[in-house]
């Protein structure tokens, strides 16, 4: 824990990103092959700021999430969340999965307790009332008491988002979050979403394999290509929000990347 | 309501061939008896109390040897998910043991326990841990790990994550467990009821032994109708509405559990 970040300023107040990621290497052993899934991925995320990450399916971008939020272990580089070096899953990064990951047994209320309940610092009432401000947040009030099986995906899906916000982690890791929705709903989440970050200036890093989605949400957009997984291009999204992911600008920005994440493909398919 | 009528037509057509088949006279009534016979056989054993005590008797051994049953399969299902190597040792063992009809116990808990209520508990309980062990250790490796990375993240770790997340996740597999426990631990109890006569109590299994010792074809008839009704009620009003809400709710498949 001792550890320090690299690259530290003179100012760290102002200069210390949230997060480094610093020569992030992973691989998978499978009983016919070694995978080389990450190769010396490094990038910092600033506080308050949204970076996306984008890829082909199997470019590692979900693995490089897990080793970020500490549910997976690097087998090389390091990586450092306020200077601190991440060794376990800690809840100021809270990780919102690509599935339902909603425990059934509980109720919308009691999901959203579950990480409350295991902060010491609050009280029952403290509790209670910021699980009920959450799931006002994301328009759920009504069905606080309302059992998993009964909730639409995007419903559920806001479920899981008041329950990563909950206990007010300064990261948020985002796993193709709205990846099985359709795109009415995804619309209305993109724009809760940015309403929530001018709110709160969560730190975000989101996971996805749309690009539009990405230059939506991101302020920076990393391209990620595939076997072993690289940083291949990093896009600034310098649009105002909030975003509409129907707009033109934002689909010129969307073309751009969506043209280098093909490049990326081809040059790993005959590489 | 539709059900129900066709229901109870299916059993009247079924008691009205029962008793054609006796009619006929083909039959030696001592071999066959009318299902008039067998109904006043079982209205009279209500009468002087003798069913209501066997199946006292049989139930207490059940219950009681049940519960015992899966209060030590549980935990060690849940150990057994956890550790390969325990997996490899007691889950090994636990699947050969519930290969072995519970019946096999019997001799073996004569000679441990002589003719005593131990020995009904001992068989019991045999026919009753081994299933739970393994339903418990396949549900519990079942539930998507997707839960246990959930609970990590929110700082559940340790005996939380195990009571909060890991035993509520595999709950509808537990029951299901329960469920299969409950039917090899009846199977087991009337198989050592008919094989043992045990002086502190006469259950459902010494009233079909003693049937046949009398020949009283109406008794074993009327005592195997009671179990299967026990067994009936069993799994239609306690483990099939628990099964189902549970499957429902977790949105886990029926199907194939």
């Amino acid at each position: 824990m001792s550890e320090q970040a690299p690259d530290r300023g003179t100012d760290p107040a102002v200069d210390e990103p949230k997060l480094v990621v610093d020569g992030v290497s992973k691989w998978f052993r499978t009983p016919r092959a070694d995978v080389h899934a990450l190769d010396n991925i490094s990038l910092q995320v600033a506080e308050g700021e949204v970076v996306c990450l984008v890829g082909a399916s199997g470019c590692g971008k979900t693995t490089l999430l897990d080793i970020i939020a500490g549910l997976t272990r690097p087998d090389a580089g390091r990586v450092f969340a306020d200077g601190q070096l991440v060794e376990a899953p800690g809840r100021q990064r809270q990780v919102m999965f690509q599935e339902s990951a909603l425990f059934p047994w509980l109720n919308a209320y009691g999901n959203v307790m579950f990480g409350l309940k295991l902060r010491p610092d609050l009280s029952n009432r403290e509790r209670h009332k910021i699980a009920h401000d959450f799931l006002e947040l994301v328009g759920l009030k009504k069905f606080a008491r309302a059992h998993v099986h009964e909730l639409s995906g995007g419903m559920k899906q806001r479920v899981a988002l008041a329950r990563a916000l909950a206990p007010d982690p300064q990261v948020l890791l985002m796993d193709e979050p709205f990846a099985a929705l359709d795109a009415m709903t995804r619309d209305q989440l993109y724009e809760d979403i940015q309403e929530i970050w001018r709110e709160r200036r969560k730190t975000i890093v989101f996971v996805t394999h749309n690009v539009r989605e990405a230059v939506c949400l991101g302020n920076r957009v990393f391209l990620l290509s595939p076997s072993p997984g690289r940083i291949a291009q990093v896009f600034d999204i310098p649009l105002a929000r909030p975003r509409d992911i129907n707009s033109v600008e934002l689909a010129s920005y969307a073309a751009r990347i969506a043209a280098a994440l093909k490049g990326s493909v081809r040059a790993a398919v005959s590489e | 309501m539709r059900r129900l009528v066709f229901v109870v037509l299916f059993f009247a057509v079924l008691i009205g061939l029962w008793q054609l088949a006796v009619a006929s006279g083909r039959w030696s009534a001592v071999l066959l008896p009318s299902p008039l016979a067998v109904a006043e056989y079982l209205w009279s054993a209500t009468l002087d109390g003798t069913m209501l005590e066997a199946i006292w008797v049989t139930m207490r051994r059940l219950v009681v040897g049940y519960m015992i049953g899966v209060a030590i399969g549980l935990p060690i299902g849940l150990l057994t998910s956890s550790s390969q190597m325990l997996e490899d040792t007691i889950g090994a063992l636990a699947l050969g043991l519930q290969t072995l009809p519970s019946v096999c116990w019997v001799p073996l808990a004569l000679l441990w326990f002589g003719q005593t209520e131990g020995a009904m508990l001992f068989v019991v309980i045999m026919g009753t841990v081994w299933s739970v062990i393994i339903a418990t250790d396949h549900g519990a490796r079942t539930i998507p790990p997707i839960y246990a990375r959930a609970a990590r993240t929110m700082g559940s770790e340790g005996l939380h994550r195990w009571t909060r997340v890991i035993v509520p996740a595999s709950l509808p597999f537990l029951v299901s467990g329960m469920k299969q426990g409950w039917a090899f631990a009846w199977r087991s109890l009337m198989a050592a009821e008919i094989f043992v006569t045990i002086l502190t109590g006469f259950g459902l299994g010494h009233l079909l032994h003693y049937g046949r010792e009398l020949n009283a074809m109406d008794q074993v008839i009327g005592t195997m109708a009671v179990i299967v009704v026990i067994g009936l009620l069993a799994d239609r009003i306690v483990f099939s509405p628990w099964e189902r809400f549970l499957h429902r709710r977790w949105g886990t498949n029926l199907g194939n559990s």
